[in-house]
């Protein structure tokens, strides 16, 4: 399957063309070129998913390696792909998902000047999402994993010019950036571990066959902190901060990247990690526990937005969670096959928001839509088609999806995690036809002038709409339950997730689950309805009139006043993290620059200084002491000669005069001598 | 004594060709300046050949000093002129030359007073900075060491900043200062290998046959650290460093950051690790510390910065302290990382001072708040900056990625603490960075000045393209670089990880050898080990 590699550079190939000489091409050309290769790549998926299903079930994993990356010492990590039912999955998404939002941006963005820039930027992040996953060692995903970080950097501050759009990319890469920290000493601290053991590796292969043998104590150490790198890329509390503001990106790349792909990776990574994760099933119990939790969390926050991409935002961190939930519970299966019907209709519902947002004119606060029902019907039915999946309304691919999640939470005894997960089910029915009731229904609240402009988007936006619809609703199919050999994803994925001999005939057992498992679909389904009911009762005018009195936004505004300012400000997290994290790091930035010039630089100035009083010193040392002392010296001789001098007076009668006073003198010494 | 397989002293020649140019364009008139710039140029260009073709003759599956030359210098006291190279010379020897090269393609319109003098001080300065590189004798290092001070002495004295007197000083003495401890280190090993052998010398490759005693490698380590830390600068030596650059021209920067820092990190790696070991061992945990308060420390002050060449020079103290911390990983991966790291930060903080100088050019000014938007103005010069910034903070697929996961990787084996930090410095970096250049390059853009930038011209794109080729050429495919000098770190890891004595040690390398099929390279190996100073 050397082909593969076709997968990846086929968009890099259209990034490098349409971002070199893109701003000399038309519109059309870099559309068509950015469109092409996205659906070149999707063919070879294709087809590289239809020759690894040719495989015989145990043989579906070909490694393919193109050459050496890195190589230090024992150290060595390649290029290389893995191709197997989940990564022939995932690049299918990818690429397919990818494609029609391709298709959709032509007609979004074809009035934005820099439209080649973002067509670059579309593919450039493709070819690094589809290296995430089709990598067949950690260091590759990790390329793949910073380098889709760095697209959504580069996409989120797309309109660079807006400042709270380039706040937020500053934002998202740097908290991508904290999870990454915990990833990549996760690597270290696996491969250092494997090499004790004298595997050194980071394919996973080598990793996962013996990855047994580590000390389970440092293994709880490295799902930990693989799984920090998690909660960053896929918006998990504590790390979800940055998924909310991202919204300031155009809207396909909410949809592609903040919905279908990108933050999926985390939930891809630990399915991925399996064969680890299943050795330590209390580092499952923290997954399915912050997934759960966040999914809950994301929801009552979605609960009170007003902005129509914001609550979307919402919805995917919770339904993020969701995946956790089901990974962390060991429900590897059920947790892919959410995250492939999330890609189909949370795509579609953001790029329906698109849709509206486009035919509004930019607008994006619910409370100014109402009514579009009538003037954009493809939109509409789409958008409710995508909310019907996402509340779990059977048939829809999100009914089948979630409930085998809730399913096998409770199936392995995770009966607080069911329990959670039911009322958030309850809580995304009733925001998401909020959302739907106060956009497509009612009265337009719009001003005249939006009102006027208002028409369904073209076909290159609608179409990928149809598509997705059609995906959202049908989707469910590879997972529905009902067959004795279990679902088709189960029968799919099982090479990949097959690895604890045990879980996998307790996976299998699950396919006749019998009638336990039909009385919990008819209760998340009635939790779905009852969301929905309310929702209604509240937003949708014909059932306005039978809302209880207490059940009028109003009333709910005014009787939980707190509670609704807390959500609605959600629940104050950044301004929480802007004290406890960011400001007191600003300060410190300023005290060690105070540091370094006040002690540091002082210290060095102080040597010079003292070098340089050192050697004034010197200098008045040696002019008033060592030259001092000469000078002394000579002053005393010539003292000294003043005084001899005067001996010398050159008269001769002087010297006579002591000659003879001399020769009287030893005269009488004799004498008397 | 010429040992080489081109049979023509051929280090030398790299050493002379810009020492010769500076000669040359000493006899031309001061008005044609560009005949002067073109000159200067094309020297360096020619330099920077040679050393490509050193390439194709460079036998990288050995450790062992090629392209000898020996002569004897100062015989009475063991001195001798011996130049040679491994793969890590080579590897900071190219980035001489092709860092003198793009410097003086920047300084084709910066500088326009006394462009002749200008020429000839980057000419000789790259003749110092080769010889640094290639020489095996530690006088000669010595003086190779103290020739490249003064020509930079005069680049940021003649045509530096507003401060220029300050910091020029600063920086001499500075370096000066350490560099007599350095001296003194050297006499001490010239002595410690007298007494035990007999035989005087400065040949690096004898010194390093003779196993020394501890107490004489601690005072030997510390008085090259001393040396050696304040030419990185390892915090707390660094404060010299900002105010150089800023004071200092475009290309003085250039050369100051890719370069001249190197010849610290260099003389760790040449000298500290394998000729005093077990001091090496002894120093880590404390060399880790001050490497780890490199990063974190220098990371912090970049993002209290409102002067981007400061921002930029104290990114250099964090991505040098990531450098000491992968030397002193003591294991091939954090040494390999090291290496390629110098390289990584010559080419990312090169391009970034350059990328700077060329906005200074056009506004005169570097203060952060001066600019924004540029990206609406100057695109291809943001599409370039964006693409330097990401070198600079390790993104997978260019450079800075491949020298920080190795360092980070040896790092965790010695010490997993140490890799905790350092690697917050990740984070740190990415954040500093990124909030620079949404100042300068994104965002409406508020100063009337700016509207009228004109985007880059062909010359300084000329400039940036091999730059930003070598971040991905190194990004995707590092092993043509890795490769090169990986001989050299297996060897300098393997001496420093192990504790026994000498004499077995040169036994076991000399099992080694014998076992690996060197054919036609091992000559230079036995003309190392009979061709003394007799």
């Amino acid at each position: 399957m050397e082909f593969t590699f076709l997968i990846p550079l086929l968009p890099l190939l259209g990034a490098t063309v349409n971002g070199v000489i893109g701003s000399k091409l038309t519109k059309r050309a870099v559309g068509l070129i950015a469109c092409l290769v996205m659906g070149a790549a999707f063919l070879v998926s294709v087809a590289t998913f239809y020759k690894l299903m040719l495989l015989p079930e145990a043989e579906r994993s070909v490694v393919v390696s193109f050459f050496t990356w890195i190589s230090s010492g024992a150290f060595s990590v390649d290029i290389a792909f893995l191709i197997d039912p989940l990564s022939a999955l995932m690049i299918l998404i990818v690429s397919g998902v990818g494609f029609l939002i391709h298709v959709y941006s032509t007609g979004y963005m074809h009035d934005d000047k820099a439209y080649w820039r973002y067509m670059c930027y579309l593919n450039l992040f493709v070819f690094f999402m589809l290296m995430l996953v089709l990598g067949s060692n950690y260091l590759v995903m990790f390329l793949g994993w910073e380098g889709v970080g760095l697209c959504s950097y580069l996409l989120i501050g797309f309109w660079y010019e807006k400042k709270a759009a380039s706040d937020a990319g500053k934002k998202a890469f740097v908290v991508n950036r904290i999870g990454d920290f915990g990833f990549i000493l996760g690597l270290f601290l696996l491969y250092w571990s494997l090499s004790d053991l004298g595997a050194a590796s980071l394919d996973y292969k080598t990793v996962f066959e013996n990855v047994h043998l580590i000390d389970p104590a440092i293994l709880t150490l490295i799902g930990l902190l693989l799984f920090v790198g998690a909660t960053g890329k896929s918006a998990q509390v504590p790390l979800y901060v940055w998924l909310p503001d991202a919204m300031e990106g155009p809207t396909p790349v909410s949809a592609l990247i903040h919905a279908a792909t990108m933050v999926t990776a985390g939930v891809y990574m630990v399915a991925r990690n399996n064969a680890l994760y299943s050795l330590i099933p209390h580092v499952g119990n923290i997954i399915a526990s912050v997934g759960i939790f966040t999914a809950l969390f994301a929801a009552t926050m979605g609960l009170v937005q007003n902005d129509i991409k914001k609550v979307l935002a919402y919805s995917t961190v919770s339904q993020l969670g969701y995946m956790f939930a089901a990974v962390g519970v060991g429900a590897y299966t059920a947790g892919v096959f959410h995250l492939m019907t999330h890609a189909f209709f949370k795509g579609l519902m953001f790029l329906g928001s698109g849709s509206v947002i486009h035919a509004m004119g930019g607008e994006q606060d619910m409370r100014k839509m109402g009514g579009l029902h009538s003037h954009m019907k493809i939109t509409s039915v789409t958008f409710i088609i995508g909310a019907l999946a996402i509340a779990g309304m059977p048939p829809f691919s999100g009914f089948w999806s979630k409930d085998e999640i809730l399913w096998e939470a409770f199936e392995k005894g995770h009966v607080v995690i069911w329990a959670v997960g039911l009322l958030t089910a309850g809580m995304t029915a009733f925001y998401m036809f909020r959302q739907v009731f106060m956009t497509f229904t009612g009265e337009c609240r719009a001003d005249d002038h939006t009102k006027h402009h208002l028409h369904e988007s073209p076909s290159s936006m609608t179409v990928p709409l149809i598509i997705l619809a059609v995906l959202s609703a049908i989707g469910g199919i590879i997972g529905i339950p009902f067959f004795e050999e279990g679902t088709a994803a189960h029968q799919f994925l099982n090479p990949v997730f097959g690895h604890g001999g045990h879980e996998v005939h307790a996976e299998a057992a699950g396919a006749g689950h019998g009638s336990l498992e039909f009385i919990l679909m008819g209760v998340s389904v009635a939790v779905g309805l009852t969301g929905i009911f309310l929702a209604s009762l509240l937003y949708y005018a014909p059932m306005k009139k039978y809302a209880p009195s207490f059940w009028r936004p109003e009333s709910i505004a005014s009787g939980f006043k707190g509670l609704h300012k807390l959500l609605f400000n959600k629940y104050y997290i950044d301004e929480i993290y802007d004290y406890l994290v960011v400001d007191p790091i600003k300060r410190f930035c300023d005290w060690c620059l105070s540091f370094d010039l006040g002690v540091i630089d002082w210290f060095v100035n102080f040597a010079a200084w003292f070098t340089r009083l050192t050697a004034w010193a010197s200098h008045k040392f040696d002019i008033y002491i060592v030259d001092g002392l000469v000078n002394s010296m000579s002053t005393l001789v010539t003292y000294n000669s003043t005084i001899w001098r005067r001996l010398q007076t050159g008269y001769l009668q002087n010297y006579a005069l002591v000659f003879v006073v001399g020769v009287l003198i030893i005269i009488v010494r004799v004498l008397l001598g | 004594m010429i040992e080489n397989a081109l049979g023509i002293p051929i280090l030398s020649i790299l050493i002379l060709i810009p020492l010769l140019g500076a000669g040359a364009l000493f006899f031309f008139p001061n008005g044609q300046k560009e005949a002067i710039r073109s000159t200067a140029f094309g020297v360096a260009l020619v330099n920077f050949v040679i050393s490509l073709i050193l390439l194709f003759y460079f036998d990288s599956s050995t450790y062992k000093m090629q392209f000898v030359e020996k002569a004897a210098w100062i015989p009475g006291i063991g001195v001798e002129y011996f130049l040679g190279m491994d793969g890590i010379s080579l590897l900071l020897v190219l980035l001489t030359t092709f860092t003198s090269a793009i410097a003086i393609l920047a300084s084709w319109s910066a500088i326009e007073e006394r462009v002749k003098e200008y020429m000839i001080h980057l000419l000789i300065l790259e003749a110092g900075m080769i010889g640094v590189f290639v020489a095996l004798d530690m006088i000669l290092f010595f003086v190779f060491w103290e020739i490249g001070l003064i020509p930079m002495f005069f680049l940021i004295g003649v045509w530096g900043g507003p401060r220029k007197l300050y910091a020029n000083i600063k920086f001499f003495l500075y370096t000066l200062f350490g560099s007599v401890f350095m001296l003194v280190g050297i006499l001490a090993l010239y002595y410690a290998h007298g007494t035990a052998t007999g035989e005087y010398t400065f040949n690096l490759l004898k010194l390093y046959e003779v196993s020394y005693p501890y107490n004489l490698q601690w005072w030997v380590f510390l008085s090259f650290f001393l040396g050696f830390a304040i030419k990185v600068p390892v915090f707390p030596f660094h404060t010299w460093l900002p105010d150089a650059h800023v004071e200092a021209p475009t290309a003085g920067s250039v050369i100051l950051a890719a370069v001249l820092l190197k010849m610290g990190t260099y003389g760790f790696v040449r000298f500290n690790l394998p000729l005093l070991a077990d001091a090496s061992r002894a120093f880590t945990p404390f060399i880790l510390v001050l490497a780890v308060i490199g990063i974190i420390y220098g990371a912090f002050l970049a993002m209290a910065q409102k002067d981007i060449k400061k921002l930029v020079a104290y990114s250099s103290v964090s991505h040098l302290g990531a450098v000491m911390a992968g030397l002193f990983a003591l294991n091939q991966q954090g040494i390999d990382g090291g290496v390629l790291q110098m390289i990584n930060h010559g080419i990312s903080t090169g391009g970034l001072f350059l990328v700077i100088g060329m906005i200074y050019e056009r506004r005169h000014t570097r203060l952060i708040s001066d600019f924004g938007g540029i990206a609406r103005v100057m695109p291809v010069y943001s599409a370039l900056v964006l693409i330097i910034v990401f070198s600079s903070i390790g993104l997978p697929g260019t450079n800075g990625f491949i020298g920080e996961i190795l360092i980070l990787m040896g790092l965790f084996k010695t010490s997993a603490t140490a890799t905790v930090l350092a690697a917050t410095g990740v984070i740190l970096g990415a954040a500093y960075m990124l909030w620079m250049t949404q100042r300068v390059v994104f965002g409406k853009i508020t100063k009337r000045e700016n509207l009228n930038l004109k985007d880059i011209n062909a010359r300084e794109v000329l400039t940036l393209l091999p730059i930003i080729g070598l971040i991905f050429w190194i990004g995707i495919y590092p092993k043509h670089f890795l490769s090169l000098s990986s001989a050299s770190t297996a060897r300098i890891a393997e001496i420093v990880e192990r504790n026994a004595p000498k004499a077995e040690r040169a036994e076991r390398a000399a099992h080694v050898e014998g076992a690996a099929h060197h054919t036609d390279m091992n000559e230079t190996g036995h003309a190392e080990a009979h061709g003394g100073t007799h």
